[in-house]
């Protein structure tokens, strides 16, 4: 693997990161409003799994799918206006923080119903499956999602018709507020993926690289006919659920544990011993990136509103 | 014009298997639609003709149908999707509701889900409580989807087509009373519009408005008033959502009385929507309180004595349109 | 280098979060911290939660102390940035706790004219058979009270409508009904149509409710005898005033009453001042181009956004003379003269003109006309103006000299547009010129307001592009 291409996935972690730090001060700043989802923490399993997808390959997402959105090339623009609700945000500023769509990318959207998504990426192979496609659709939802019904007749039905699914499980331990020991009788999530019959197996979701390699093995195997592929990718997230989330279920000491492998640190590091980062880079990359953020924000600011007149369209498409 | 004799199914079927005719993208997925035939046996013989890829059966896993079937669509496909019947659909109802009703708005206009749903509805064959719902009311409360409800045979052949050809969500419910109902239909007919109301029988005296199964007790209704002088327009609505009123509305204007009749409960009710658009918008034209003729407010009971007394009859009809006409009284 | 400063505000912890309560301060002055670091607790209503900075700095001044609640947004400490010189103030504590006066006061929604009339002004009124829309209110803002519908109901005394019993409110109240008899929408408006007396007629419904059937009946039959020997006094229904002339002869009542009080109490001054209009009427059409046929912009709406500009920035002749002195009004709510086809006039009012643009403006003028012909104003509209607008220009006349409405200060007159020989920088042509009026009181001002008044109006309407 390139150093070329290792800075290229330090480059997108580190869009997202300070991409959701600044999500998180407009917030308290009343600039966004709704729920906000942030994603700090978990930016190897975006960064990783995106990566090995090929531009056209459909994603489905989450409503913490800010990373998911940016990996996938929404332009962040896009994606700043779409948290202002503005109409040059990238769902016309219809969807709000947890409503990212981006047909031109494939992106299939930010989903809040937990485990809404998984249908509709089962669908999506299908039709693929059905026109002889050879495309990876990828569903990413959390362990939380893992409880629903949907899950279960998705995995089922997904593997009992062998489509073309990358089924990205972004285990981040809590349900909201809810440990996953606390909700799950069988808290290996891919022991339990892998009785549906389908090729499950856990991921370090804080390595980009073991994540990108897992993606990578994971596509090979669904685009060579091998049906639907099941990675737990366990990660954390270092901040709280939302917004709203006074953080009180779990203790402080376990998010410093976590926090001391930060993917961006872990793959800072790995790049410094084997000579590919030198004094500086990540300085002119910070430069970089805050840059792309604040002219997205200034962009975000003076972007136009819907007008009101145009309230009830997209109810039913627009006959041309 | 040359007609055929049909059933009420075979036309479904008719519709089914033309579509799957004419374009590859369609295909037919649900519960028991392939090998079983269609549990009300309208999709009989299609797996044979079309093979296993085109009728899909599935595993009984509503949710997870529905939401492919939307995804399928959002992938290029035209998927039929039939859920048995109406109660199963509430197994399906984040799909259907959160995601095929929202995905164009939410997008801002980016996803379209050109996705038809085919479910059974409503009562009469004594299949008690859990089997007998008319929903369809329900479902017309969600903007984002449309309701169509083929009465007639020429619906049951023509909407199929017409709701395909809609680049958003259109459920279909089909009136389980209706399958073995046999009659003429034109032999030319493919396609029928699902914008507007259709009147089934012109009238000057008062103004049934119905869809779906009382459909045809109000017109024996209608057919028992002539015989005492009263002249009953009868208004077959056909589509829930968006619903026609102009249809109606102009009825009203020129009877002066509308009776509603409805196989779905009274309360918070398609009837109460169209009954409160009468009187916001044709208040001064009624000559009488707009009538309700709805299923009484039980879950169905399964002998046929109750089920009957829990249904819209004829007689219920005919008196309530003659208590709009002052004959009643 | 300058010291550079910036606010740690009381952050949005929650769309449902208006402020909160500083439980703790985790820092103190002169404590460096680093973005993303914890420097204070807050208490939501919801729960407690840990506060984060979002840039680097140094503590420099504590505003808020713990225990203290303060709106979201509200600023809490100052912060310098990195780099730049710190000034750490005296140690003790910089400033006691700060109540909330310091913080940004909510926002309220901005002032909507308040309901000038009540519930029980309006059952008051339908119970003495009193037509709003006729009664001059004495109260703020033209309120009607409820002084001023037992008035209006004593000056409408002796009239036949006083000798009916009150009347069932509606859009067409039966005429000469003696009981309260139920009649069907359809059969009322049928009736009005036939001219048959719903009095008159025998009702078949259920609880004898009148149907259609029943007045095309009544409207079949020759006039009913049995009728006359009852009301002897009032023996045809056709004699009988209709709903239309009693309204429109209450509001010529109510109109003389009130101008005949201006003329009475209020010193007029007048001004006039004539205004070359072509490049605001080129303006328009090349406006109108780009519009569909019902938002066009007629010159009237020119007049009246010119006027709320001008009535915005002279304050002092958009108000009310109350006792004794000028009370400013906080919108300008622009009355504009509507006459009734059955005769008299109606003044309904704009609201909040000068925060319109024209077209928007435009679109109210017209959407207020149709609402005012067709009787369907809202009691806010017909009390709420602070100024008013006479346009006579489509009558024909040239030159308007209006009477102000109390107890409002100024009125504008329009005048015709018309084509003048006219000389522009020295050269003769031909233009298209208004001549515009303001009348005034002079208890509330001087010639010198109004002079400016008419400046700024006559500026706006030479250079449309401000408008």
């Amino acid at each position: 693997m390139s150093a070329k291409h290792r800075q290229e996935l330090l480059r997108q972690m580190l869009r997202i990161r300070r991409f959701e730090e600044r999500c998180a001060e407009l917030y308290s700043a009343t600039k966004i409003r709704g729920f906000l989802h942030l994603y700090v923490g978990e930016e190897a399993v975006a960064t990783g799994v995106i990566g090995a997808l090929l531009p056209d390959e459909p994603i489905v997402s989450t409503y913490r799918e800010h990373g998911h959105a940016l990996a996938r090339g929404v332009p962040m623009d896009a994606v700043m206006a779409e948290m202002y609700g503005r109409s040059t945000g990238c769902s016309r500023g219809r969807g709000g923080s947890m409503h990212l769509f981006d047909a031109d990318r494939h992106f299939y959207g930010g989903n809040a119903i937990v485990g809404g998504g998984l249908p509709l990426a089962v669908g999506l192979g299908l039709a693929d499956a059905l026109r002889g496609a050879h495309r990876v659709t990828t569903c990413f939802f959390g362990d939380g999602a893992a409880a629903e019904g949907e899950f279960h007749e998705s995995m089922n039905l997904a593997t009992l018709w062998q489509l073309p699914v990358l089924f990205a499980c972004e285990n981040n331990q809590y349900a909201m507020g809810t440990a996953l020991a606390r909700s799950h009788a069988q808290t290996n999530l891919a022991l339990r993926a892998a009785s549906y019959g389908l090729p499950a197996w856990p991921v370090d979701g804080m390595d980009v690289l073991a994540v990108e390699d897992a993606a990578q093995r994971a596509v090979e195997i669904i685009r060579a006919g091998g049906g639907p592929v099941f990675l737990e990718l366990r990660t954390y997230r270092f901040r709280a659920h939302s917004m709203y989330d006074p953080d009180r279920y779990r203790d402080k000491a376990e998010v410093e544990q976590w926090k001391q492998r930060d993917p961006i640190d872990i793959l800072m590091a790995r790049m410094r011993s084997d000579g590919e980062l030198e004094d500086g880079d990540l300085e002119a990359l910070d430069r970089e990136v805050t840059e792309e953020l604040a002219r997205a924000v200034d962009a975000a600011e003076a972007g136009p509103w819907e007008p009101v007149e145009d309230l009830t369209r997209f109810v039913y498409s627009e006959q041309s | 014009m040359t007609t055929i004799e049909i059933t009420y199914r075979e036309a479904m079927r008719a519709a089914i298997r033309d579509a799957l005719l004419r374009d590859d993208r369609v295909f037919l997925m649900g519960e028991d639609v392939g090998r079983y035939g269609g549990c009300f046996a309208v999709s009989l013989g299609l797996l044979e003709e079309f093979g296993p890829d085109r009728v899909r059966d599935t595993p009984l896993s509503e949710s997870a149908f529905v939401g492919a079937g939307i995804g399928a669509a959002l992938g290029g496909m035209r998927p039929i999707v039939e859920i048995m019947t109406v109660n199963f659909s509430m197994l399906a109802l984040d799909q259907i509701v959160n995601n095929a009703a929202t995905l164009l708005h939410m997008s801002g206009g980016q996803l379209n889900v050109p996705l038809v749903i085919r479910m059974t509805t409503g009562a009469g064959r004594q299949l008690a409580a859990q089997h007998s719902h008319s929903l369809e009311g329900w479902y017309a409360h969600i903007p984002g989807i449309r309701i169509v409800v083929p009465a007639t045979l020429e619906d049951a052949r023509g909407m199929l087509w017409a709701a395909l050809r809609d680049p958003d969500p259109v459920l279909i419910f089909e009136p389980g009373a209706l399958y073995p109902v046999k009659g003429e239909l034109d032999a030319s007919v493919r396609e029928v519009d699902i914008d507007r109301a259709a009147v089934r029988r012109p009238g000057r005296d008062a103004t049934i408005i119905t869809y779906g199964a009382t459909l045809q007790t109000s017109v024996a209704a209608a057919e028992q008033l002539a015989d005492e002088g009263i002249d009953v327009e009868v208004i077959d609505l056909r589509t829930l959502r968006p619903l026609d009123d102009a249809t109606f509305l102009d009825s009203v204007t020129r009877t002066h009385r509308a009776v509603v009749v409805d196989e779905g409960w009274r309360t918070g009710s398609i009837s109460a929507e169209i009954s409160a658009r009468i009187t916001e918008q044709a208040f001064f034209d009624l000559d009488a309180p707009v009538e309700r003729v709805c299923s009484a407010e039980v879950p169905m009971p399964y002998p046929k004595h109750l089920e009957d007394a829990a249904l819209p009859q004829q007689a219920d009809i005919v008196a309530a349109v003659q208590r709009t006409t002052g004959d009643g009284r | 280098m300058a010291a550079e400063t910036f606010e740690f505000t009381m952050p949005s912890l929650g769309a449902d979060m208006d402020e909160g309560k500083l439980v703790e301060w985790l820092v103190k002055p002169g404590d460096k911290v680093a973005k993303g670091d914890i420097v204070a607790v807050v208490e939501t209503a919801k729960a407690i939660m840990e506060v984060e900075c979002f840039r680097d700095g140094v503590v420099q001044q504590v505003i808020v102390e713990p225990g203290t609640t303060v709106p979201v947004g509200a600023p809490m400490a100052t912060f310098a940035t990195v780099g730049a010189p710190v000034v750490v103030p005296r140690p003790e504590p910089a400033v006691t706790p700060a109540p909330a006066p310091r913080a940004p006061a909510p926002e309220r929604p901005s002032g909507q004219p308040a309901a000038p009339s009540g519930p029980l002004i309006r059952r008051l009124a339908a119970e003495l058979g009193v037509d709003l829309s006729a009664v001059h209110g004495t109260g703020r803002g033209g309120a009607i009270k409820r002084a001023d519908v037992r008035q209006a109901a004593a000056e409408q005394a002796p009239t036949p409508a006083a000798t009916t019993p009150p009347r069932p409110s509606g859009p067409s109240p039966p005429s000469g009904a003696e009981r309260a008899a139920r009649v069907s929408p359809y059969a009322r408006e049928l009736a009005e149509r036939l001219g048959v007396d719903l009095g008159a007629v025998q009702g078949t419904g259920r609880g004898g409710a009148i149907r259609a059937d029943d007045v095309r009946a009544a409207a079949a039959a020759p006039p009913r005898e049995a009728a006359a020997p009852e009301r002897p006094d009032r023996p045809a229904a056709a004699q009988e005033p209709d709903a239309a002339a009693r309204r429109a002869e209450a509001a010529r009542l109510a109109t003389a009453k009130l101008m005949a009080r201006s003329k009475r109490e209020i010193p007029h001054y007048y001004l006039r001042t004539t205004v070359d209009v072509t490049d605001a009427l080129a303006w328009i059409k090349e406006r109108n181009r780009e519009l569909p046929v019902g938002e066009r912009i007629l010159p009237a709406a020119m007049f009246l956004r010119a006027t709320a500009i001008a009535a915005g920035q002279v304050s002092a002749l958009n108000g009310f003379w109350e006792d004794g002195h000028f009370v400013p009004a906080t919108s300008v709510n622009l009355g504009v003269p509507v006459s009734l086809r059955g005769g008299g006039l109606i003044t309904p009012a704009i609201a909040d003109a000068a925060a319109l643009k024209l077209p928007e403006l435009a679109v109210r003028m017209r959407e207020l006309a149709t609402r005012a012909k067709a009787g369907r104003l809202r009691g806010s509209e017909l009390t709420g103006a602070t100024i008013t607008v006479t346009n006579l220009g489509d009558l024909g006349v040239e030159l308007v000299y209006g009477v102000i409405y109390p107890p409002q200060v100024a009125l504008v007159g329009v005048g015709r547009i018309v084509d003048r020989p006219w000389a522009v920088d020295g050269l003769l042509g031909v233009r298209s010129v208004v001549t515009v009026t303001l009348s005034a009181d002079h208890r509330a001002s001087d010639g010198a307001t109004g002079a400016r008044f008419l400046d700024v109006l006559g500026r706006n309407l030479s250079q449309p592009e401000n408008l």
